[in-house]
């Protein structure tokens, strides 16, 4: 694995944020949770908290910490990471209805981007995304991979009832809303997978790392697949990748 | 039990807040004012991390439905039991029957009602702090009752509150960090930051705190990137916004500072108008 030129910064009393080259590609991604998952692994059962973000990683210790002593522990831990080392990721396929009321913008996208909405349906579920971070809301994947032919700016103003499980386009991205929330992305289609439960320890099975490929289904799927989820006997259907 | 007979403005139930689920988009949440939490916990002889209740400017009416102690600390809304009024940062034995009120908000914003063993409400992801779409109620709800632990005999403390718990209301100088994006300021702008007083606007609450004044901005949006409580960020509109104790867990404007521990608790307790300054603590 490529090694990459890190900026350490110390950030408030108790955190230290990494930094990485500011793009957005997978290498980096993959580097950035490969450092998270040793970082894991040495400060195993400590009062130590990792979060990251498509360039960054930030470490959140509980006490006060000295930064420059952190900062050097942190750097030890990174340039001993081997260039063999590799990382298991999961494919998920996640169901989406394209052709479902309400909230519906495909009408607006078709006229708004010139592209016939069978092949902004198509062009969105040929892709595999891959999951950068998990933020804003809580089970809110941030996912790249959109076809610049379907980029579109968000709405002028965001409505105030997206429902769960809707499926936005909003700029360059792509994503689901994990629950019923106030949203501006233009929305083309409905998952009936729950992205975010409370009653699990891990509460999103989905990872950073991860990818994913939307799966075209019918309404009549949809209402089939939504009552599996309902009754917890819905299993979402993973292929393991490997990096 | 305690029943809420009412509940007022904005009233929740919070710990020290959800560690550890961070990376699922699960804002930490807690207390705003953890100074004065704990402090009302330490007087009880509770654990720190016992939840407590939080009240904005506006106190609830509640019944309390079996024995236990009380400790108010945070700010003094002028609370009363069975209409004699009471004082804060004290201890007080509550009967069956007892109600609890409270009247003119005297100082601070934020109040804490700490009972004996802590309130029980549901636990989720290890706390009991109450957020929307994590627990089943972003805030108490008039006519419910409230589970609290049954009454034991613990050790309260006569602990004598520090002078400078006092100043906490009282002083308006914020400790800051540079934050990441600090060193892309100008000189100017960071002259203009650090010396500028600035006020706290309507849109105040427990997710963040925006502040009145513009400031000159042409910095641009990162790549969506980590923030934390007390992260200060800077919108492109030229807007200063705090963030607070629900705060998001990322977000993509430039992180120009960041407020140390101490800082976010007092600015916790400030309110529409207040002014404050920031100060620079970085060595």
């Amino acid at each position: 694995m490529k090694s990459y030129n890190l900026k350490y910064k110390r950030f408030g009393e108790s955190s230290v944020l990494v930094e990485w080259p500011s793009k957005i590609n997978e290498s980096i991604l993959e580097n950035i949770l490969l450092f998270k998952s040793e970082i894991e692994k040495k400060y195993l059962n400590k009062n130590i908290y990792l979060k990251n973000s498509y360039n960054s990683l930030l470490i959140t210790y509980r006490e006060i910490i000295n930064s420059k002593a952190k900062i050097s522990e942190l750097n030890n831990i990174y340039i001993k990471i081997g260039s063999k080392q590799k990382q298991v990721f999961n494919k998920w396929e996640i169901p989406v209805c394209y052709d479902i009321d309400p909230g519906h913008d495909l009408a607006y996208l078709e006229k708004s981007l010139s592209i016939k909405k069978e092949e902004i349906i198509s062009l969105h579920n040929s892709k595999d995304y891959r999951v950068y971070n998990i933020g804003f809301l809580p089970g809110f994947l941030y996912l790249g991979g959109l076809d610049k032919k379907i980029h579109h700016p968000r709405k002028a103003k965001p409505i105030l009832n997206v429902p769960k499980g809707a499926i936005g386009i909003g700029g360059s991205q792509t994503g689901i809303y994990p629950n019923n929330s106030p949203g501006g992305w233009y929305i083309i289609g409905n998952s009936p997978i729950n992205l975010f439960n409370i009653n699990k320890t891990s509460p999103c099975f989905i990872k950073p790392g991860d990818k994913i490929k939307f799966n075209p289904i019918s309404l009549k799927e949809h209402e089939l697949i939504k009552i599996q989820v309902e009754s917890n006997i819905y299993k979402p259907i993973k292929t393991r990748i490997n990096d | 039990m305690i029943e809420i007979v009412k509940s007022g403005l904005y009233t929740t139930i919070q710990d020290l807040g959800r560690f550890g689920y961070e990376n699922y988009g699960v804002p930490i949440s807690g207390s705003m004012d953890q100074l004065s939490s704990i402090l009302s916990n330490k007087l009880l002889g509770n654990n720190d991390n016992d939840a407590v209740m939080e009240i904005t400017m506006t106190g609830p009416v509640l019944k309390f439905l079996e024995e236990t102690k009380i400790c108010i600390t945070g700010a003094d809304i002028s609370p009363s039991i069975n209409d004699n009024s009471i004082d804060v940062n004290r201890v007080y034995q509550m009967n069956q029957g007892d109600v609890l009120k409270f009247g003119k908000l005297k100082y601070g914003l934020r109040s804490y009602i700490g009972v004996s063993g802590g309130f029980l409400s549901e636990k989720i992801m290890n706390s009991r702090s109450m957020h929307s779409n994590i627990t089943k109620s972003n805030r108490i709800i008039r006519g419910e009752s409230l589970k609290i632990k049954k009454s034991v005999k613990t050790k309260t403390k006569r602990t004598k509150i520090n002078v400078n718990y006092l100043k906490h209301f009282k002083n308006n100088t914020i400790e800051v960090f540079k934050g990441p994006e600090f060193n892309k300021l100008t000189i100017k702008q960071k002259q203009v930051l650090l010396k500028k007083k600035f006020t706290i606007s309507n849109n105040n609450n427990r997710m963040a705190y925006q502040l009145n004044e513009s400031f000159d901005n042409q910095l641009d949006s990162i790549i969506t990137s980590l923030v934390m409580q007390g992260t200060v960020q800077l919108t492109p509109s030229g807007k200063i916004i705090i963030l607070m104790r629900d705060s998001q867990t990322c977000g993509g404007y430039p992180r120009i500072l960041q407020l140390s521990k101490k800082s976010i608790n007092k600015l916790s307790q400030k309110h529409m108008d207040n002014n404050i300054k920031f100060e620079l603590i970085d060595p």
